[in-house]
């Protein structure tokens, strides 16, 4: 690549910067704060250094856009270039797309999770698709001897009266055109989107259907040797000897050692996503099946440490205790709780409780690691690759910029692949085998060995006046953690509804020491706290003699005007009445047997309502029927396609882990471990799931996790409604629906 | 020890031992990456290949119970991606991650090859193997009925769209 280099417009918020190609034609960079950065995302890198998206055009015409973020199934190796091709003003025909590589000194935000890539990038891929249009036209209206504003562009080409030249044509010219500023850049209007809007398939679509190699459990390095690790059943538990001699005799074994890393150089740094230092055992070899063949000869003297004293039953127990203590810790204090209880004229109490759950990827963890020339090369699928190097450079002792990180597709993410205790294992037994190897789990190690979503317990108390309305909320949440500091993802927003929908409202927390490891899962924490909130809620419209939608649009008015509410009460009104609307709630001639339930939650900027109907036969067998989802993310759908499959698919995962999924613990050690006893939903479980949107005028949200959470309390709600039995406990299978 | 057997049209011979699973053969002997490996006891179906025309999940079948059979794998399910499956997977967008799909298709391919025209009955009760933890379970249906269709009339034109833009999907 040479010479030309140009960078246009400084400005203190962003700048693009162009070069020519040695072949002709442009390449366009970018480097931009991102819109609604926040928190630990805006501190992770670098906003005054990063570029975040390349353009490369070339005389074919042919633009090529680098997709930067981690593709988990989430759809953004295609949505973040239909931003930048809508304003090039380019067909869809015409872009090619390449997964990026980790780079943080090119690119910002390379993450997936929180369902952050629309809003972050929404607006400044869109600039650096209009900036290089921009460059194009200016080269055109020189060529032409003319003004920019003159010309226009469509379908790839500038076009001024009856001239017209395409992008190609333009390309190398535009490579000598200073870019304009990308803040003052203008965007098109939404009523001439071309491509934003559409229905464009995935991008790997090809490839995935014909089986091509796109996943890191794929990646063949030459010389490379696969590994197996071994770790203690019971988690945190430490090797003390093993039997490495005769595993080593094993067919396919060329070694086997155990790695220690609390014996290596550094240690695990304090990311959001830290990881536990691996303790275990590596067996290395020319086969992935003989030497995950050889564990079963393994011998290992286990030193189990602590949590082994620790259960699920015995969690239960202490929860239970704890409920009946003073809590530890208030969250949360409006009003007077225990005041509006004592007074009420009609009072509930409940208690609820949720499992643990794994996230179970389809594809098992693993990663290639290759150490050479000095440094560390690694294709790993993980989420979080900005983390992941920080920490794994701290870990391994070395240098942060000496590890490279290719991306490759990911059989699906969940939250779990947040996380990169399997790339730090990879390079410590790379390391200590002296080759590439690369490292696959097999599913029972990923079932044991996750990050999990945490189990909890809600201790609730609910008043109501003469006429039915909410007037006392307490909740006493049994959690784990110790002093202040919740485990991860095992904590609560002092404001989750219905705070400051009802006068008097007390949350409160206790906890319990955990030493079993847990993470984010696809909607952290609103995965769990939207089935507790929604049924008690819906207890309470039973007990207040209402129709359990309206008491919900009821308690949603009832916000006393300036109130700081944790959403907007109107949006989710209206995905309400959508989805009361299309689910025909209330009008609906149900046969006997059958019924709906109703639930809605807010997260990740996403209102979401949903209607489940359930079929419970006076046996108690349970089927579901249909779900209806309405959803607001927005006044845009960049990919009305996508979205649409990322909702169903966050539904039925939610119908999944509400019907029949547990992570139970036995002497600190996970008793599930694979399909059979951790279920995942099947096609002949799944109802149809319709999906309609209300396109409010606000922001481009995400949707990779807000439909989930609403589906577990509307089931839950609707057996309620057929069987008259409340489901305070998930998941369902545990509970017997017969009914008379 | 030597096992022979057709793999996508071809004679091939792979010098593995008899036990070891066929998935693992296809995968590191054989470097076909497109059958998957997702949880190595048949629960799942990501590892799902044709042999003799039947459906089987490689991860439980020893190699040697391959010698003197036909197996197809994704990658030979047809020259250039063109099977009705394959061409209906991507008309109505199923995947998301991507990572059962190759299972599912092999899955698809083999009921249609025995029920040209399967009904949502059909295909929940031969899919009900294969799991798809995105839970892309909608298309997967919509996906078989569209294929079922191309296969009868290759010219035919498309189903009513699968994804509404703005509107509904069942």
């Amino acid at each position: 690549m040479n010479a030309v280099d140009k960078t246009g417009n400084l400005s203190r918020r962003g700048f693009l910067h162009v070069t020519a190609l040695a072949g002709g034609g442009m390449l366009l960079g970018a480097r931009f704060p991102l819109d609604g950065a926040r928190g630990a995302f805006a501190a992770t890198a670098d906003a005054e250094t990063a570029l975040n998206a390349f353009i490369r055009l070339t005389p074919n015409g042919i633009a090529t856009i680098m997709a930067q973020n981690p593709e988990i199934g989430q759809g953004v190796k295609t949505m973040l270039p239909m931003l930048i091709a809508e304003e090039l003003d380019i067909p869809w025909s015409q872009v090619r797309v390449e997964q990026a590589d980790f780079d943080a000194t090119k690119y910002r935000g390379q993450m997936a999770g929180g369902s952050m890539a629309t809003p972050m990038h929404y607006e400044s891929m869109r600039r650096v698709g209009a900036a290089a249009r921009a460059m194009l036209v200016e080269a055109a209206a020189k060529e032409w001897k003319t003004k920019p504003e003159k010309c226009t562009t469509e379908a790839g080409a500038v076009h001024f009266k009856n001239k017209s030249l395409s992008y190609g044509e333009l390309a190398s010219a535009a490579a000598d055109i200073e870019p304009p500023s990308p803040r003052t850049v203008p965007l098109k209007d939404a009523k001439d989107f071309r491509i934003i809007g559409q229905e464009i398939p995935g991008v790997d679509n090809p490839e995935i259907v014909t089986g091509k190699p796109l996943f890191g459990i794929d990646v063949t390095v030459p010389g490379m040797k696969y590994a197996v690790f071994e770790k203690c059943r019971v988690h945190g538990g430490k090797v003390k000897s093993a039997n490495l001699d005769a595993v080593k005799a094993s067919p396919g074994v060329t070694d086997a050692f155990v790695v220690d890393s609390a014996a290596q150089a550094g240690s695990a740094g304090p990311s959001m996503f830290q990881v536990a230092p691996p303790n275990g055992i590596a067996i290395v070899g020319d086969s992935w099946w003989l030497i995950n063949e050889a564990r079963s000869k393994l011998e290992v003297t286990w030193d189990e440490g602590p949590t082994a004293s620790q259960s699920t039953a015995a969690f239960d127990r202490r929860a239970e205790e704890l409920s009946k203590q003073a809590p530890e810790q208030d969250l949360r204090n409006d009003g007077d709780a225990a005041g509006a209880l004592a007074s009420a004229a009609k009072t509930l109490e409940a208690a609820y409780q949720y499992p643990f759950l794994a996230h179970a990827p389809l594809e098992p963890q693993n990663t290639t690691a290759h150490f050479h020339d000095g440094g560390l090369e690694m294709w790993a699928p993980i989420q979080t690759p900005q983390f992941a190097r920080g920490d794994l450079a701290k870990a391994l002792g070395i240098p942060e910029d000496q590890i490279t990180i290719h991306l490759t597709r990911m059989g699906g993410g969940f939250g779990r692949r947040l996380y990169w205790d399997y790339m730090l294992e990879a390079a410590l037994i790379a390391r200590q085998a002296g080759v590439p190897v690369k490292l696959v789990w097999n599913r029972e190690d990923d079932t044991r060995f996750d990050y999990f979503r945490p189990g909890g317990y809600h201790y609730l108390q609910g008043g109501l006046d003469e006429a039915g309305n909410l007037t006392a909320w307490r909740d006493h949440f049994v959690s784990f953690g110790e002093g202040r500091r919740f485990a991860p993802s095992a904590e609560m927003m002092p404001n989750e509804f219905p705070q400051g929908f009802v006068p008097n409202f007390a949350l409160q927390a206790s906890k319990m020491p955990l030493g079993i490891p847990t993470g984010a899962l696809r909607a952290p924490t609103s995965n769990a706290i939207s089935f507790v909130v929604q049924s008690f809620i819906d207890e309470l419209a039973a007990e207040a003699g209402k129709d359990p939608l309206q008491f919900r649009l009821d308690l949603l008015d009832s916000a006393p005007a300036g109130t700081r509410t944790a959403f907007d009460p109107k949006r989710m009104k209206a995905v309400l009445e959508l989805v009361r609307d299309k689910s025909g709630w209330g009008k609906a001639d149900l046969p006997e047997g059958t019924a709906q339930g109703v639930a809605f939650h807010f997260s990740h900027r996403g209102y979401f309502a949903e209607v489940v109907q359930a079929t419970v036969s006076k046996e108690g067998e349970l089927g579901v029927d249909r779900i209806w989802v309405a959803g607001d993310v927005g006044r845009q759908l960049v990919n009305p396609s996508n979205a649409v499959n990322q909702v169903q698919g966050a539904a039925l995962d939610g119908l999944g882990q509400a019907l029949d999924q547990e992570i139970t613990f036995d002497g600190g050690r996970t008793n599930e471990s694979n399909f059979h006893n951790f279920k995942l939903l099947r096609i002949d479980q799944a109802p149809p799931v319709e999906v309609h949107w209300v396109m409010s005028d606000n922001q481009p949200t995400g949707l990779g996790e807000p439909a989930l959470p609403p589906v577990p309390p509307a089931l839950c709600n609707a057996i309620f409604a057929v069987t008259g039995k409340r489901i305070r406990s998930l998941p369902i299978s545990k509970h017997d629906l017969s009914w008379t | 020890m030597a096992i022979a057997f057709t793999l996508n049209g071809k004679s091939t011979t792979v010098d593995a031992p008899p036990e070891m699973p066929l998935l693992w053969v296809l995968r590191d002997e054989l470097d076909l990456k497109g059958t998957k490996f997702g949880c190595g006891r048949s629960f799942c179906g990501a590892c799902t290949v044709h042999v003799d025309g039947e459906p089987e999940r490689s991860c439980r079948m020893p190699v040697s119970r391959a010698e003197g059979k036909e197996v197809t794998t994704i990658e030979g399910l047809s020259e250039d991606g063109a099977h009705p499956v394959q061409l209906a997977w991507q008309e109505i967008d199923v995947p998301q991650c991507g990572y059962c799909q190759a299972g599912q298709i092999m899955s698809a391919s083999a009921l249609l090859a025995s029920n040209p025209a399967p009904t949502d009955d059909d295909i929940d009760e031969a899919m009900s193997g294969n799991i798809c933890r995105c839970a892309t379970y909608s298309r997967i249906r919509t996906a078989i009925h569209r294929a079922a269709d191309i296969a009868q009339a290759p010219s035919a034109t498309s189903h009513e769209t699968a994804t509404g833009a703005g509107g509904s999907e069942a």
